[in-house]
């Protein structure tokens, strides 16, 4: 149902974005990380943003998360207890220093073992690969907030973050 | 031709309503409804007009940058709105998203959230009723 209308969206989204960090987002490796396929975990954090992909934060960061989610961000995002059990077991499961560690390994450079941080956009790493876009680029209405990572990577949904 | 139309677009409507009683909507606003009344006896049902007036007004009580329902569900109730981290939200007229309100646990789960982002509290049942009243309707 959601599936047609959300490319398009995107779609329509990077058509407006300048074609210089279209190129600088296709140029380049062979960054996948996998995406969230546990339904009930992309129904509870994919509402407000794209369900990020466990692989990108460690396990404490997600345990760290998830019980302060009545202030996420100044959101509430709470959730029953059941709900959020089930939740943190697959992003911890799947995490950068866990399960997905084959590929959140890249984005842990700099992050001190046990460290939890919070935000994906504040990794050393993501930092240094986004350097190259511009204040202007960052602000542009349909970009919004660096967390809004499918204005830039229209395949993020499915795991790509750099080619489209 | 056209008041034919109109009988069996009526019927068609007819229909479709007629298909939903009994179903989880109706078991919510009956919930809505009795909790209206328990709260106010002089309650005489809901108002898809205050329901919009809800819906539309600039409240300011709650979140600086959502001042208003329609701040991320937009000014057309049958297109898409958008979070703050510019997510799209699908329409939120039952009449072109017909899978919305059917999940009671989800239907409260944003309410709780979302009147506390615009309202800076808890919507009653009465504003919850009205509300869906207005989004049915549309
Ligand atoms: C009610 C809306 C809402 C829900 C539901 C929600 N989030 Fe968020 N989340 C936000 C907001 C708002 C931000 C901050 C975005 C920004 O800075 O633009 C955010 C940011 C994040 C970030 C950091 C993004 C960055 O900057 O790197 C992560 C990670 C995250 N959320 C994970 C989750 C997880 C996991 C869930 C499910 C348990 C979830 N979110 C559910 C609203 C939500
Ligand atoms: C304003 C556009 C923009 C946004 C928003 C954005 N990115 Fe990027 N991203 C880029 C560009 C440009 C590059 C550089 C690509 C390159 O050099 O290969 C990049 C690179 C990356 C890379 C490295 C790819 C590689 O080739 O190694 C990852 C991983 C990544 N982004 C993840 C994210 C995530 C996760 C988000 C959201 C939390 C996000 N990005 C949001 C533009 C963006
Ligand atoms: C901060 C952004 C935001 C604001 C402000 C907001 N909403 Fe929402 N609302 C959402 C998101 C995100 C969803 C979940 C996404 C979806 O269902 O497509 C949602 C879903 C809902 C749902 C559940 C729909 C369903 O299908 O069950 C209801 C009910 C709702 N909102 C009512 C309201 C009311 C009433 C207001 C004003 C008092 C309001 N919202 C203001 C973001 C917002």
């Amino acid at each position: 149902m959601n599936i047609p209308v959300r490319p398009v969206v995107a779609g329509l989204l990077v058509i407006g974005l300048t074609a210089a960090v279209l190129t600088k987002a296709r140029a380049g490796g062979d960054d996948y990380f996998p995406p969230v396929k546990d339904k009930l975990t992309v129904d509870e954090c994919g509402s407000c943003h794209m369900a990020f992909p466990p692989a990108m934060l460690p396990a404490a960061s997600w345990r760290r998360m998830m019980v302060e989610l009545d202030d996420h961000f100044g959101d509430n995002a709470s959730l029953d207890p059941q709900t959020a059990a089930h939740v943190t077991r697959y992003l911890v499961d799947n995490a950068a220093d866990a399960g997905g560690r084959r590929y959140g390994r890249k984005l842990m450079k700099g992050v001190p073992a046990g460290a939890s941080p919070q935000r994906i956009t504040e990794l050393p790493k993501w930092v240094r690969e986004h350097d190259e876009v511009s204040r202007s680029e960052w602000q542009h209405k349909d970009v919004g907030s660096k967390a809004n990572c499918l204005a830039c990577h229209v395949d993020a949904n499915d795991g790509y973050f750099e080619d489209d | 031709m056209t008041p034919t139309r109109y009988a069996i677009g009526f019927l068609c409507a007819f229909g479709l309503a007629s298909t939903a009683i009994g179903g989880p909507r109706e078991t919510l606003i009956d919930r809505y409804a009795a909790a209206a009344k328990a709260a106010d006896a002089g309650f005489a049902g809901f108002s898809a007009a205050r329901g919009e007036t809800l819906h539309r007004t600039q409240y300011n009580m709650g979140k600086a940058d959502t001042p208003a329902c329609t701040s991320c569900h937009g000014n057309d109730t049958r297109s898409a709105g958008r979070t703050r981290t510019r997510k799209p939200i699908e329409p939120m007229a039952l009449s072109v998203s017909p899978e919305r309100y059917k999940d009671i646990a989800k239907v409260e789960k944003w309410f709780k959230r979302n009147c506390d982002e615009v309202l800076g509290r808890e919507c009653t049942p009465l504003e919850k009723g009205d509300w869906l009243a207005y989004m049915m309707n549309q």
